[in-house]
């Protein structure tokens, strides 16, 4: 069974429909990029799925043994984390939570999970240090830390790269292809084309015409040669 | 002074007021960076006047125990404010200035109409400055105000972790399947008992002080959320006993003498924090 089954989603504010009868599944260890332009809905496909907001039709099913609250999340930063005064530490614990059920505190097994994720972002020498503090790409890597303590299979990516510089860029994308090799299903929201067709193995296009399917047969679709040119003409532009 | 200090000290209304005191704001500071980070710092102003307008019609009615109006219409006031932060269609800051001049105004023209005492205005005065009345406390007021703050204490203990995580980052919070709502619910109920109880001390103008002060000052100094709220806890007790003791002994008035020494502490803490560039801890 695959680890998430979308089918005949209907996305949506109100009764206002963004998108409708979205089919997709995503296997254990893909590494899938969610693509479109802006106002598509990427987001709230992305809210649906971690079930921040109630789809208006349509099923999301788990299955390998996936519990909805068990997918990692890296949210876009909020204007409240820009002044926020928390250690490196006390946000990656906190992503150990979800574990802790009621139970008030921290165990050694969620101090050891965190110590661990930590040292896999190589973040381990910013333990003490204030959060609001870091650079960007170390700010990413804190919050990739504590999306890995929520979870072991999925990892929810919402634009990671936005606001890095290009080396930054590249590390961070480098860290999120290291954590899919050792089994981690990637689920990337991206405005990154060109990344996205780097990286990913899987491509789901969202907009007017919809297209999921593996990075291969997206190259070859319609959607997917005129989104690719629009994005490379807007890139020109930019220079 | 010792000798002056010792003499009221014999006075059991005394001794209440400072425990009272005390109590009242070491919760109220615990609350207090939580609110700041979320952007509602202005939530104590709001719901104070809000307990205004219910003390005003308490007062009408002549309840006798005011507490039990005073309490679920605050409780409800602050469910509603911070549950509006997220898809109303009158922003926070909005809503919370919208009932607080709307019960402040209902509250006065209330007492007004009705008021069957020969001082309005010295009766108006007090509730919005704070009165002699945390000089004239009852035993039993004091041991409800223990319970209270026993409560409180050991409530925000208990979720600390979990208001840090909702805090820092809702949206996380909620999508790895901690109940968000929930916990926001009990920071509202929470915050609304606190007020309630320091209306007593400080008056319901001035219970912003005791909720944002000792949280800002902390923030000043510290960036990591442990030590920020043990320090904003300390410093807010601290100021508090500064504040009873020195109105007991220059007969200033009580409210906004510890408001004074919290404002003179802020003033430290951030000339310290420029100094020193932030301590980590």
């Amino acid at each position: 069974m695959a680890l998430i089954t979308v089918t005949d989603l209907v996305l949506g504010y109100d009764s206002q429909i963004i998108l409708s009868d979205l089919n997709f599944k995503i296997d254990q260890g893909d590494y899938l990029c969610i693509v479109g332009e802006n106002g598509s809905g990427k987001t709230t496909l992305m809210k649906t799925l971690l079930n921040l907001k109630d789809p208006l039709g349509g099923r999301i099913v788990t299955g390998d043994g996936l519990r909805r609250n068990e997918i990692g999340y890296l949210p876009q930063q909020t204007a409240i984390q820009k002044d926020f005064p928390a250690s490196v530490w006390e946000i990656v614990l906190s992503g150990c939570q979800s574990r802790c059920g009621l139970r008030p505190f921290y165990g050694k097994e969620e101090r050891k999970l965190a110590e661990e994720n930590m040292e896999r972002m190589e973040i381990k020498e910013l333990a003490g240090r204030c959060y609001a503090d870091l650079s960007g790409g170390q700010q990413q890597r804190v919050l990739l830390a504590r999306a890995l303590c929520a979870t072991r299979k999925v990892l929810l990516l919402d634009e990671p790269v936005a606001g890095l510089d290009p080396m930054v860029t590249s590390q961070m994308y480098d860290l999120i292809a290291k954590l899919n090799k050792e089994g981690i299903t990637i689920i990337m929201i991206s405005h990154d084309i060109s990344a996205a067709l780097r990286y990913a193995d899987h491509i789901l296009h969202i907009g007017d015409k919809v297209f999921f399917g593996t990075k291969d047969e997206y190259l070859h679709s319609e959607p997917g040669r005129f989104f690719i040119e629009q994005q490379k003409g807007e890139n020109k532009d930019d220079r | 002074m010792i000798d002056k200090l010792v003499l009221y000290f014999q006075y059991p209304f005394v001794r209440y007021a400072v425990i009272v005191g005390v109590l009242i704001a070491l919760c109220s500071s615990l609350l207090g960076v939580t609110l700041v980070l979320k952007r509602f710092s202005f939530i104590g102003d709001g719901l104070s006047h809000v307990a205004f307008g219910a003390m005003s019609v308490a007062a009408v009615l002549s309840l006798t125990n005011e507490m039990i109006l005073i309490l679920p219409v605050t409780v409800v006031s602050a469910v509603l404010l911070l549950r509006s932060g997220q898809h109303t269609r009158i922003k926070g800051d909005a809503a919370i200035a919208m009932i607080s001049v709307g019960a402040l105004a209902f509250g006065y023209l209330l007492m007004n109409l009705f008021s069957t005492s020969s001082n309005l205005s010295g009766d108006v005065c007090s509730t919005l400055f704070g009165s002699t009345s945390i000089l004239t406390l009852t035993k039993n007021e004091v041991i409800l105000c223990v319970v209270l703050s026993i409560a409180v204490v050991l409530i925000f203990v208990l979720l600390y972790n979990k208001i840090f995580a909702v805090t820092f980052d809702e949206d996380f919070a909620k999508a790895t399947g901690i109940r968000a709502d929930r916990y926001n619910l009990i920071i509202a109920v929470i915050i609304a008992v606190i007020i309630v109880l320091a209306m007593n001390l400080v008056g319901s103008l001035l219970i912003s002080a005791l909720v944002i002060f000792p949280a800002l000052s902390a923030m000043r100094l510290f960036k990591n959320f442990k030590y920020v709220t043990v320090f904003s806890a300390i410093l807010s007790v601290i100021c508090a006993l500064m504040g009873i003791l020195i109105s007991i002994l220059s007969g200033t008035p009580v409210g906004s003498t510890i408001v004074a020494v919290d404002v003179l502490a802020f003033f430290i803490c951030y000339v310290a924090g420029r100094v020193k560039g932030g301590v980590i801890g």
